[in-house]
């Protein structure tokens, strides 16, 4: 890696209560590029990418010893106001949760939380976002509708929108595409694929042949593990586990 | 933009502020009502045992004589019989809502039960003085050969029990509705048929939780105050028959305060007495909801 | 017999008593609105609606009921307000700031669903002699506090019930977004909830208006609408009350019809609340 990494994550442990969930992990995360921790389920991947956000911390009895370094910082120990730490980073979840509020409103959200009133400036910055996300001419009419009347590949690509209002660095990727028909789901792989150039992307899936299709950078994990990680080439062509090479070849139930 | 920062902190700590302050608030609600209410009736123990106030059958304030069972042993009886009537009526309904009964009776009851909730206490009181005591003095009590002017027990009883039975319907429909399917489809499929699978299989399996509708129906009709006060006859002694009138706790307290200042430690009395219900329908209502936690724990 | 043939007698006996228990409720509530409203309408009139009690109302003369309609109002606005002024920062410190602490939480519900059994007349008694303690006078204020007190558990579990179903994604997108706390309260759960809290609120001020025990010793009684938060109120509940105590005919007919006004007002808000859980839904997501 000729980069330097953007996360660096050192001796990750986590734990649920007494379920060891997150086991020394340790990982680097390229910058401007789509990592993707790949798995089967339950092997502890959204765990994992909900640790850098440190939405962990809605967890009930939640333990986490290690550091995760962005930018060298450590999220998990920093003096930091969380909700700053947060706003690096933006959230794709696995299905869209659009706010209660008409369309306009849920991508000007977090524009309007940070301050900005201007009204026009506004409305520039939510077009902005809106095209970055392919929505706009689909939604430049009916901005005012509530979000509940678009699909819910379009509710996708607005919560898409609204991550990025609020100029993260980093877009962290939950199944974005569980929820979604194929259509909808090359439409945000290829988003994903535009918008490395400027941010880093992680994402987490299961879907080996998503991960082919779009990654650069691939960490594998299994039980909570990370078993695997370099570049996509190197892990899908010369997997050096055997789990990681019957993952690939379609072996796993 | 590090100001607009500044008031969002700023925001959010006073509303974080607030939230603590209010949920501290209604957290210390009780503590000040069980101390204050305690604190009031200690001067009636200054010459009588807890003992003596509880279990004495005497009740002249004049002479200082405080005793409470004529009006506790009235509202048990009133609630006893309210239950009579209520736990059969919400047992047969709830297991015909349940079980049995078409969706557009669903959607009717729903509301009619949630309406009969709502009704204020005044107003069944006005509506059992309307109906409900002429029916004992004039059809039931003549019926059952009593002489009665319909200010009794069994009016309150009959007023109370249709004041429980939204409560306890809905508790049994949760209870009811909570029963895996899996339970009856088990049953059916060994040859019951519904009516033995809900007899023997399902009755079983919601016991826990018809035992705890009984005590929250119980607690909430100990509670009642003025539906009952209107028609159970206010006279103070011990009630020896459904036919005889009656006078339950919290009607005491309610129709005594204004003597309350004039004769010494009458308000002790009134506040132990609102004490001892409060102490009550505490304990009843803490171990039916304990014993909901635990069926719902295990399911 | 065979045993077949008993039990499908037992069922079939079964049946018809639960066939009975069922139409007997829904018959028992129409009883008891038709009885109330049979013998109230004829003495409703425009005048007992609009006026306060004059000279010789209680001896059956004229005037209204206006100082317990305006009362009742006060009080139940009032303490409503103040219900949810306190209780709304609870619920929604429950369900978002205490999120980790789901055994803390679950202990707090039990709590208030254990305040909400408290009977009104212990409230009273209490605030009573909270009152005689502290030398304030029966009045409107002190109905207020008592009635607050008596309506904050179920103003807080009927906003704690709506805020349950926000979905867990929504407060982590929107924390995502670098929100705090508090403006994930109040600009988005509040917005998903909103029907469900206009719920709390209706159902809140129905119980505030409908209880006589919690206003007996606190707030008095006046032939007046009270102009000052100190004075004593006269409500609805104790109107009727006292007005059925009465020997006097009249005055006992203008109970009834003052009962038909307490009973409309009650449907009205049961029928608002079936309303609202139907409609506004322009925002709101469903999960």
């Amino acid at each position: 890696m000729d980069r330097p990494a953007k996360i660096v994550i050192k001796d990750l442990n986590l734990y649920f209560g007494k379920n060891h969930v997150l086991k020394n992990v340790n990982v680097q995360i390229p910058e401007h590029k789509i990592t993707v921790i790949l798995g089967p389920s339950g092997c502890g991947k959204t765990t994992l990418l909900k640790s850098l956000n440190r939405l962990i911390d809605l967890n009930p009895n939640v333990k986490v010893s290690g550091s995760i370094l962005i930018d060298e910082e450590d999220v998990l120990h920093t003096r930091k106001d969380i909700t700053q730490i947060r706003r690096k980073m933006g959230l794709l979840a696995q299905r869209p949760y659009p706010l209660p509020m008409n369309i306009f409103n849920n991508v000007a959200f977090g524009l309007r939380i940070s301050g900005r009133r201007n009204q026009l400036m506004l409305k520039r910055r939510v077009q902005h976002y809106l095209e970055q996300a392919n929505l706009w001419n689909e939604v430049k009419d009916r901005l005012k509708d509530s979000a509940t009347s678009l699909s819910i590949g379009q509710q996708q690509r607005l919560c898409l929108a609204r991550g990025l209002s609020v100029d993260p660095e980093i877009i962290l990727a939950d199944e974005p595409t569980s929820a979604l028909d194929p259509l909808s789901s090359m439409a945000i792989e290829q988003k994903f694929v535009e918008l490395k150039k400027n941010y880093t992307i992680v994402l987490v899936t299961h879907i080996l042949q998503q991960a082919q299709r779009i990654a650069d950078h691939v960490i594998f994990m299994y039980m909570g593990e990370v078993l695997e990680q370099g570049s996509a080439d190197e892990v899908f062509n010369h997997p050096k586990h055997e789990i990681t090479r019957n993952f690939i070849k379609g072996n796993f139930n | 933009m590090a100001g607009i920062q500044v008031t969002r902190k700023l925001r959010s700590k006073l509303h974080g502020s607030w939230m603590i302050i209010s949920f501290v608030m209604v957290m210390l609600v009780p503590v000040f009502l069980s101390i204050g209410l305690y604190l009031k009736s200690r001067p009636l123990f200054v010459d009588q045992g807890i003992f003596e106030v509880l279990f004495s059958s005497s009740w002249k304030p004049m002479a200082g004589k405080f005793g409470l069972l004529p009006f506790i042993v009235s509202s048990l009886w009133v609630t006893l019989m309210s239950l009579i009537i209520a736990i059969p009526v919400c047992l047969l309904t709830a297991i015909h809502l349940t079980q049995y009964a078409k969706r557009w009776v669903l959607r009717i009851m729903h509301p009619v039960i949630d309406i009969l909730a709502g009704i204020p206490s005044v107003i069944f009181g006005v509506w059992g003085i309307l109906v409900i005591v002429p029916f004992v003095a004039n059809k039931l009590g003549p019926l059952l050969g009593k002489q009665t002017s319909g200010f009794t027990i069994i009016s309150g009883g009959l007023v109370l029990a249709v004041m429980i039975i939204p409560f306890i319907l809905n508790i049994l429909i949760e209870v009811f509705r909570g029963l895996p399917d899996e339970l009856s489809e088990a049953a059916l499929s060994l040859g019951a048929s519904k009516w033995q699978s809900i007899k023997y299989v399902l009755m079983r399996k919601a016991f826990p939780g018809i035992v705890s509708a009984i005590g929250l129906g119980l607690s909430r009709a100990f509670g009642e105050t003025i539906a009952v006060l209107m028609v159970v006859g206010n006279v103070t002694r011990i009630p020896t028959g459904f036919f005889q009138p009656g006078y339950p706790l919290p009607a005491l307290i309610a129709n005594n305060y204004g003597e309350m200042l004039s004769i010494p430690r009458y308000d002790a009395a009134l506040m132990f007495a609102a004490f001892v219900l409060f102490v009550i329908v505490t304990l009843f209502n803490f171990l039916s909801r304990l014993a909901i936690a635990n069926i719902e724990k295990h399911s | 017999m065979t045993d077949k043939r008993i039990r499908y007698i037992e069922e079939g006996f079964f049946r018809v008593l639960m066939f009975f228990s069922t139409t007997g409720i829904v018959l028992t509530l129409l009883l008891i609105l038709f009885s109330i409203l049979m013998k109230g309408l004829p003495s409703l009139s425009w005048e007992m609606l609009s006026q306060t009690p004059k000279g010789g109302f209680y001896y059956g003369k004229e005037g209204g009921i206006l100082n317990a309609i305006i009362g009742s109002l006060y009080l139940s606005l009032g303490s409503t307000i103040l219900a949810f002024v306190i209780g709304l920062p609870v619920a929604l410190f429950m369900n978002i700031h205490l999120i980790r602490y789901k055994r803390l939480v679950n202990a707090v519900r039990f709590f208030l669903d254990l305040l909400w059994g408290v009977p009104s007349i212990v409230y009273g008694a209490f605030g009573f002699s909270v009152m005689i303690y502290f030398g304030i006078k029966a009045s409107l204020i002190a109905g207020i506090v008592t009635v607050t007190v008596f309506i904050l558990p179920i103003m807080i579990r009927a906003i704690d019930e709506a805020l349950k179903t926000v979905p867990r994604g929504l407060l982590e997108s929107t924390l995502s977004l670098g929100a705090t706390r508090s403006e994930t309260s109040y600009r988005v759960y509040f917005r998903q909830s909103f029907s469900g809290i206009v719920t709390a609120l209706l159902l809140s001020f129905g119980r505030a208006i409908g209880d006589a025990a919690s206003v007996l010793f606190t707030t008095g009684y006046t032939d007046h609408i009270p102009t000052s938060l100190n004075q004593p109120t006269a409500t609805l509940p104790l109107s009727i009350f006292f007005q059925l105590s009465s020997p006097i005919q009249e005055v006992q007919n203008r109970a009834y019809a003052s009962a038909v006004v307490l009973t409309i007002i009650i449907l009205i808000i049961s029928l608002s609340v079936r309303y609202f859980e139907k409609r506004f839904h322009k925002h709101k997501i469903k999960f």
